[in-house]
């Protein structure tokens, strides 16, 4: 993906693509989250009866799976162009920053949904 | 006779706005306020025009705040409170006044490929290019841009970014991607795509929404990035 350090017009491009993409997942996922928590919150789940619908749900893990890594994907992406038209921050440091963050991100979000699945 | 307060920039990059008092006649142009300054009040005065008709593109200013050729934007329509303010294009150095250096404008269009590339010689016949076809329709959207730089000057994109290459010459590359006799689109797609091509774009449409030929570089814009993304999905997108 990098030439001399830089990353290749082509990589440019597929980081744009995946953000496009990401994006639409992104819109689908959010619009499910918030209908699931206006369902918790208008029938007064307690925590324990969240957890007991999400332990064990192997639909519910791999759907908010799947959420955590649109946002490790689209997060990163967005942040780089803003700081780079921001700060003037280019080039190999911010695209391993990056790169960083979006590995946070997964750790961190994947992190959070085997905590109520196990 | 009514008189408008016109401030005018003066000085290069550093300067100040100076005032003038510019008598105030019917079917006044922004073009002629100035002329008027420069050949009664102040001969020192820098600025650009050649045609006054709107078919060079040289006198654009910021007139009022707003990218706007001179020659075609009548005072009645811009004067705020008898008032004028008419500064450089923004995004470009100045060179004195009212002039700026347009070398990077110019500069970017070479780097977008913005030159034809055909295959045929003169002893070719000519190709038979359906005006009603998809791709010559797409050109033609485009192809009557006269380099002005009012784009370039309203675009934020290349406030922030200033090696993106902006409206003007990626809408130039738009048409001759959808130009069937060209050659050199595999160049030209690797040549305006990424950070600092099309896919900068945030889609705010200044350009299209002051562009005094009623182009849109914003749908050529988007043309790019679709063309380019499905080339480097294809792998056919490569550094030079």
């Amino acid at each position: 993906m990098t030439n001399n350090g830089k990353l290749s017009t082509r990589g440019q491009v597929l980081l744009w693509a995946a953000q496009r993409a990401s994006a639409a997942v992104l819109a689908v996922c959010v619009l499910v989250h918030l209908v699931t928590i206006i369902y918790a919150v208008r029938h007064g789940l307690s925590a324990t009866e969240i957890l007991g619908r999400t332990r064990g749900n192997a639909a519910w893990a791999g759907f908010y799976s799947l959420f955590v890594l649109a946002v490790a994907v689209h997060a990163p992406i967005g942040l780089r162009s803003f700081l780079a038209e921001t700060l003037n921050w280019r080039g190999t440091g911010l695209d391993v920053a990056m790169m960083a963050l979006a590995l946070t991100l997964t750790m961190w979000g994947l992190r959070a949904v085997l905590a109520v699945f196990v | 006779m009514s008189t408008l307060r016109v401030s005018v920039w003066r000085g290069t990059e550093t300067g100040r706005f100076q005032s003038f008092e510019v008598p105030r006649l019917e079917s006044q142009t922004v073009l002629d306020v100035v002329t008027h300054i420069q050949r009664v009040l102040d001969p020192t005065l820098a600025y650009r025009f050649a045609c006054r008709v709107g078919m060079c593109g040289s006198c654009a200013m910021t007139v009022n705040g707003r990218a706007r050729w001179t020659c075609r934007t009548h005072v009645d329509k811009v004067a705020e409170g008898g008032r004028l303010e008419v500064a450089p294009l923004s995004n470009l150095p100045v060179v004195r006044d009212l002039v700026t250096d347009m070398t990077a404008f110019f500069d970017k269009w070479a780097q977008a490929r913005g030159s034809f590339r055909g295959a045929r010689t003169r002893h070719d016949d000519f190709e038979q290019v359906s005006p009603d076809s998809t791709a010559r329709r797409l050109a033609d959207a485009g192809v009557e841009c006269i380099g002005c730089g009012v784009c370039y000057s309203s675009c934020d994109v290349v406030a922030w970014k200033p090696d993106y290459l902006g409206p003007a010459a990626l809408n130039r590359a738009w048409t001759l991607v959808n130009d069937v006799r060209d050659t050199g689109n595999r160049a030209r797609l690797a040549a305006v795509a990424g950070d600092a091509g099309c896919h900068a774009c945030h889609t705010h449409m200044s350009c299209t929404e002051r562009c005094p030929k009623q182009i849109s570089p914003t749908a050529s814009i988007a043309g790019l990035k679709r063309a380019a993304a499905i080339a480097a999905l294809r792998g056919e997108l490569s550094d030079e």
